[in-house]
Formats: structure tokens, C-alpha cells, sequence
């Protein structure tokens, strides 16, 4: 078995330590551990996080590998920092079968640079309409536990209620795109100042909001959980404050470019700043960050969103809606909450790993930096500042909101069980 | 000047006073016997009209031909656009085929400010309306007109419309025409109302450099022109307002509402008109109504944009010039 010591890394940002790691787990962390036999490698002062972990990815395989395949899409999430990545449903076929889910879970698997879990749609071809074989999902090989129509809303209030209800049984968690789908009809930004000067569809942030209400008080009613995705209005982080407050079980999660962007950006009508839900305002930008800090919002997941360039390279109306993080993620992050103060790293980790696992029920990861634990490790160079530059990202589609924009912080390691998927800042 | 007239904000009070002066030399060359100027031979204009709307390209190509210049009338419909060709793929075909300036008219709002800024061509780029954004040059002939009725073809030279009171009245929320008079308008110094029920009023409005009021009757009587905006009767299908007879109720010009105007006060339409929707017969036909003037002023109006645009330093019209400048 391979053994590789990592001397003088800021675990946690806390004190820098040595952690051996052997094989496919951890077995020591202290200080002054010997290397004998052991490959080392010298963090010299940079920050170890356990494998981050992202709750929210489109890989787009099957039906778009165009944009993205199972294996671009680890490559970009093991460049990123990630050692697992759950993978949305709306591909082509939607994967809202147990064949469907497998596939992708196998394909993960095989490519081996981060592991893939599937989740699964909780209406049969994202219709809202009929639930899937949410059970089949769960007992597939692909152990199926999160649910989401991410792309649509589950507007029905009826099928949502049965969906919380019914995975109960297996311990799963509905994931909601919470987009009231009337009140977002030719929706293209934000509605606000910027979407009445431009002349663009306003998304209003009560169509967030209303379904967000709705369903976390479906959540208490039938005492189950729900899990919010990609948080972006000021009045969401409200309610959800409000449901945590009455000991709803309910999480949610922030994305990066919410926690950074504004609409401000779209008078520029360049439409690799169109995303759904929209980039909002100054105002949201702040209080996102403020919840992500006090907990109210539990995790940032990347709503990672690879399109080709042609669906990007057009008028803003014809444009495909979306954005590529799992490279950016961690930097921005840095950026918005570590170096404002609002987070400390033992905090990242939280929010990027521990949480975003135990959401998602996924064993392996998301696990304390300690012996015996599964040596899933990343290597974070914070001092690192450097101008994005999509031409030397791993994904296969470059519509990144941040080109030509300074961030701060590299990943120079990643580790799955062991194995380093990225060194030096490369793909391994 | 800016090398694009994407928006009507793109324009300061000098260059949009040089503007509505220049398009009062070109009003002249239009009582000549020979009604064209040799300004833009050889150049090629190009209207790219992805959205149907006769009018307004044939203002532009007659605009361009009395300039002289080649003129290419690229629609949407029976071409290669039609057939799924992108924006960017039609932008490199014009480029290749050397189009000095286009004009373009699209159904998505800021396409012509990705055609302008995306590298895809060099020529100038004039916005003849996009999707609910905005229509420039409708706003300068709007202003045009207004200056001639209510200041005076010579007297206005070099003037703006420091002070006067503009109304516009109607679907404010789906109206390019609205967006550009706030900012022209307002950037000539007048003071702008908007007038439309609550629901046609965008939400981010309040950040408009104008007043915003669901009473026209109030209104009325404090304007110098009063602009009723097209409205679409299927708004009533996606519940904007009732019915067609309560929005001409509450928010349509009749004779009697007119009445209540100033005496000098115009009434003002972009045309095409909702006879008996937003304004009735008989105020679209008295004389007060500016509408059939607007469209001629549309053409002095947009040869002037193109002059501007593309004849550079050259004199438009060398006999009329001297007056002009002493007036500026």
C-alpha cells in the first residue's frame, strides 16, 4: 500500500500538521510524523479541507455530452476541490429510472476521479405530473436518496406533498427548485430596476419565495424533510430562518456566483450571466451571505451548468440558462465569506463537505480529517491570487460568469480514498 | 457622438439637438424638386429586420436612398434565419458583404447591443426597436415633432425642450418606445408623466427619471403633448386590464378627455393606431394629432441618424450648413 505524508498543512486552518495517509485511508494526524516509506508532500502553510462535496452538479450525460460527459464533469470537480458531486436528473433520458441512475453511477465510478451520486427525478420526464419509481431509484445499485426536479419546479402542491411523504420510507430528501411557474412566464433576469430598463422578463423573487413557504410548511404538516436548492432572494432566507426557527426540518443551499454576482451585470446582455434563479441584487447578495455565515442557509452547491458555446454565444433571450462552478467554487467562496471574515475554514468545510454529505446521505465523505477515516483530502493554496481563465478548465464547456476576474485561492491536491486526482494544480 | 445608436441614453443633449437640427436641414431636401443627397453613395446599409414591421423599414431605406446609399433589405422570414441560422452567423454574412451600417430590428431585447459589442462586425449598428427595450430613432422623431409644433421649425434650431410637459400614455411594461422618450425626453430637459394602469406600469420604475400616475383626466390639463402608446388587445387575455371597453374608458383619448388639454397641446401616436382602444377616431383625425407627421419626420429624422453615423465630418447639405452652426 501507497503511503503519503502531507507535512505542515493548516487542517481546518487550524495549527499546521503532518497527516499520513495509507492506502485509501487516513492513519495518522499529529505533528512531526515520520515519513518513512511514505511519498511527502510539503503543504508549507496551505489549508487542508476534508474532499469537498457538491449537492448540486449537471453532468449532462447521457443526452448532452456536448456540453458536459460524466468524465469531463469529475475532472472539472476533482480540479475543483471535489471529491464527490451529486448529479442532477434532467438529462436526456431523464434519470428517473433505476437504468438511468446506474449508468451514471457506473460511469463515476469507472473514471474514478470523483464519485458520482446520482440523483433522481422525482416525476417521471420532470412533468410534474406522476412520481417516479422513487423506490426503485433508492434500491438500484446507484442507492438513490435525493430527489429533484432541479430545472422545474414540483409546482403541484399535491405531488410535492406525496413526494416528502413517500421517501420517508427510505430516508430520502426532496430537493425543490422553488419557481412558482406562472409568475416566471418569459422570465429572462431579475425582476427589478435593471430587468425594467432592459426590457427584460422579470423573474420577481416572490416566485421563489412562495414556494419556498409553501413547502416548508408541506414539510412540517407531514413531518418530513426538505431541502431547498440555490436560495437567491433576500425573502427566501426569511422564511427559511422562520421554518429552522419552528424546528422545520428544512436545508438549503447558496450557489457561488449568488453569494458574488448581481443583476447589475446584465445591462451588459452577455448572456453568460444568465442563470436561473437569476443573479439578484446587492441587498440579496448580502443577506445570502449573512445566512450562509449564522447557518439559516446550510450549504453552497455549485448549480454547476455546462452549456456549449453556441447556446451562449447569441441574443440573450435565445440563451441557455446556467453556469459552470465546480472550478471557480471554492475561490469564490474564499472571496465572499473566508477573507470578509464571515467564515473561517473549519466553517468551508462545514458548508462545502460535512453538511453537503450528510444531506445527501453519502457515506465516505464528508468525514472529519482524523485516523481511520477515509482519505478524502483537499489541498488549498489560499495565498494563491490569479485571473480566471476558462481555457484551462478540465469541464468541457467555458460559460463561466468570472473570466478575467482576480480570485484568490488554487486546490493544488485532491485526494479520493487515497488517490491524488489532482497535483500541483494538474489533473493527475 | 457614439459609432452605435443602440440606445436613446447612448445620446447627451448636444448630440441629440445636433441630431434633431440635422434632420431639419434633411427636412428641407425633401420640399426639393430632386429629393437626394449624394452624402452616402457607395456606402451600403443593411436593414436587418427579424421582427415584421413595414413601417418602420421603409422610413429607413427611404432615408438611406435619399442619402444615396446602397440599401439591402435583409428580413427574418424567407431567409436562412428562418431556417435556424443564429444571429452571429447573419451578423458575419453582412460583415463579409461589407454593410457600412444596419439597422436592425429583433424581437429579443439587446440584440442589437450584442451585434454591437460581441466583435462579430464592424459596422455601425442603429437600433430600430428591440423586443421591450428600447427604439431610438422613434424617440428622436417623437422629439422632432415636438420641438417643430411646439417651439417651431426655425425657432427650435439648437433648442431642446427645457420645461415642457410630455405624457405617455398606455402599456408603459411592453414598450420600447416608452423606455427611449423617458431617456431622450428627460435628457432634453423636459419632465415626463407616465400615465397606464398599475399593472402595465414595470416593477422597477422608480428609478426612471419621471413621474408615474394611473389618472389621465389629472393629467391632462398640465400637458404639452400627450403620446397614447399602442395597446396590444391580447394583453387583456393575460389579465393587464379587464376588457377593451374599460381600458378605453379609463385610459383612452376621446374628444372629450382632449378637450381638457391645453390649447396648444399635440397629440401624439407611433402608429400603428387601436382605433377606438386607445384613441378614438375622432381624435386621431383632428388636427391636433400628429401622427401622419411623425411618419414624415421619421424619414428627415432617421437620414440624420445616418448621416451622422456614417457621413462623418462632410456637410449634409452644403447650401443649408452655415445657417445651422450659427444657430448651435
Amino acid at each position: 500500500m501507497s503511503k503519503i505524508l502531507i507535512r505542515g498543512a493548516k487542517v481546518l486552518g487550524g495549527e499546521p500538521q503532518d497527516v499520513l495517509v495509507d492506502g485509501e485511508t487516513i492513519a495518522e494526524v499529529g505533528t512531526g510524523l515520520g515519513a518513512e516509506g511514505a511519498q511527502v508532500i510539503e503543504a508549507d502553510g496551505k489549508i487542508l479541507l476534508p474532499g469537498l462535496v457538491d449537492l448540486h452538479t449537471h453532468l449532462r450525460e447521457p443526452g448532452r455530452e456536448d456540453s458536459e460527459t460524466v468524465l469531463t464533469g469529475t475532472r472539472a470537480a476533482a480540479s475543483g476541490g471535489y471529491t464527490a458531486v451529486f448529479a442532477m436528473a434532467n438529462t436526456f433520458p431523464v434519470a428517473d429510472t433505476a437504468g438511468v441512475v446506474e449508468q451514471v453511477w457506473r460511469l463515476g465510478k469507472e473514471h474514478g476521479y470523483c464519485d458520482v451520486q446520482p440523483i433522481g427525478a422525482v416525476t417521471v420526464g420532470l412533468e410534474g405530473k406522476q412520481l417516479s419509481e422513487l423506490g426503485a431509484m433508492h434500491d438500484s445499485a446507484a442507492g438513490v436518496t435525493v430527489f429533484s426536479d432541479d430545472g422545474k419546479c414540483v409546482d403541484d402542491a399535491v405531488i410535492m406533498r406525496r413526494a416528502l411523504e413517500y421517501v420517508k420510507a427510505f430516508g430520502g430528501v426532496v430537493a425543490q427548485h422553488a419557481q412558482e411557474p406562472r409568475l416566471t412566464e418569459g422570465a429572462q433576469m431579475n425582476e427589478g430596476v435593471v430587468s425594467a430598463e432592459l426590457g427584460l422578463g422579470g423573474w420577481p423573487a416572490v416566485a421563489e419565495e412562495s414556494v419556498i413557504a409553501r413547502d416548508v410548511l408541506l414539510a412540517e404538516h407531514v413531518g418530513s424533510r426538505v431541502h431547498i436548492c440555490h436560495l437567491s432572494t433576500a425573502g427566501s432566507v426569511e422564511i427559511v430562518r422562520w421554518a429552522k426557527s419552528r424546528g422545520i426540518d428544512v436545508t438549503a443551499e447558496v450557489t457561488p456566483h449568488h453569494l458574488l454576482l448581481t443583476d447589475e451585470l446584465v445591462r451588459s446582455y452577455n448572456p453568460v450571466y444568465k442563470v436561473n434563479p437569476p443573479l439578484r441584487t446587492e441587498r440579496d447578495v448580502l443577506a445570502l451571505r449573512e445566512a450562509l455565515a449564522d447557518g439559516t442557509i446550510d450549504i453552497v452547491a455549485t448549480d454547476h451548468a455546462p452549456h456549449p458555446h453556441e447556446d451562449k454565444d447569441c441574443e440573450w433571450a435565445a440563451a441557455a440558462m446556467g453556469m459552470v462552478g465546480l472550478e471557480t467554487a471554492l475561490s469564490v467562496v474564499q472571496h465572499t465569506m473566508v477573507e470578509t471574515g464571515l467564515l473561517d475554514w473549519a466553517g468551508v468545510a462545514e458548508r462545502m463537505s460535512f453538511k453537503p454529505a450528510r444531506i445527501g446521505s453519502l457515506a465516505g465523505h464528508g468525514r472529519p480529517i482524523a485516523p481511520g477515516e477515509p482519505a478524502n483530502l483537499t489541498l488549498v493554496d489560499s495565498a494563491y491570487r490569479g485571473v480566471v481563465d476558462p481555457a484551462g478548465f478540465a469541464s468541457r464547456s467555458r460559460n463561466t460568469p468570472y473570466e478575467g476576474r482576480e480570485l484568490p485561492g488554487r486546490v493544488t491536491h485532491t485526494f479520493l480514498r487515497g488517490r491524488a486526482t489532482v497535483v500541483d494544480g494538474k489533473l493527475a | 457622438m457614439k459609432r452605435h445608436l443602440i440606445s436613446a441614453a447612448d445620446l447627451s443633449r448636444d448630440d441629440a439637438v445636433l441630431i434633431l437640427d440635422t434632420a431639419e436641414e434633411m427636412a428641407r431636401v425633401a420640399d426639393r424638386p430632386i429629393k437626394k443627397l449624394p452624402t452616402l453613395r457607395g456606402r451600403t446599409v443593411v436593414n436587418l429586420f427579424f421582427e415584421d414591421s413595414t413601417r418602420t423599414r421603409i422610413s429607413f431605406e427611404a432615408a438611406a436612398k435619399r442619402l444615396s446609399a446602397d440599401v439591402i433589405n435583409f428580413s427574418a422570414k424567407g431567409s436562412s434565419v428562418s431556417k435556424g441560422e443564429s444571429l452571429k452567423d447573419t451578423a458575419l454574412t453582412l460583415e463579409a458583404m461589407g454593410a457600412d451600417a444596419v439597422v436592425i430590428r429583433h424581437h429579443a431585447s439587446g440584440a442589437p447591443y450584442r451585434l454591437a459589442n460581441s466583435g462579430w462586425i464592424d459596422g455601425a449598428v442603429v437600433n430600430a426597436g428591440d423586443g421591450t427595450h428600447e427604439h431610438p430613432t422613434q424617440a428622436l422623431l417623437d422629439a422632432f415633432t415636438m420641438r417643430r409644433r411646439l417651439v417651431g421649425p426655425d425657432a427650435g434650431l439648437g433648442k431642446d425642450l427645457s420645461g415642457r410637459r410630455i405624457t405617455i400614455v398606455g402599456d408603459v411594461l411592453h414598450s420600447r418606445v416608452a423606455r427611449s422618450n423617458v431617456h431622450l425626453l428627460t435628457t432634453l430637459g423636459a419632465e415626463v408623466t407616465l400615465v397606464a394602469p398599475p399593472t402595465l406600469v414595470p416593477v422597477g420604475v422608480e428609478s426612471w427619471p419621471c413621474e408615474v400616475s394611473y389618472d389621465l383626466d389629472q393629467v391632462l390639463p398640465k400637458s404639452d403633448a400627450v403620446m397614447m402608446l399602442r395597446v396590444q388587445r391580447e394583453r387583456m387575455n393575460a389579465a393587464f386590464f379587464p376588457t377593451e371597453r374599460e381600458y378605453a374608458r379609463r385610459y383612452g383619448l376621446d374628444a372629450d378627455r382632449m378637450a381638457k388639454m391645453p390649447e396648444h397641446a399635440v397629440v401624439m401616436h407611433p402608429g400603428p393606431m387601436n382605433r377606438g382602444m386607445e384613441i378614438t377616431a375622432e381624435v386621431a383625425d383632428s388636427v391636433r394629432c400628429t401622427a401622419v407627421e411623425q411618419v414624415a419626420n421619421g424619414v428627415s429624422t432617421r437620414m440624420a441618424v445616418l448621416y451622422l453615423l456614417l457621413g462623418g465630418s462632410e456637410p449634409a447639405v452644403a447650401t443649408n450648413h452655415a445657417r445651422t452652426e450659427e444657430n448651435k
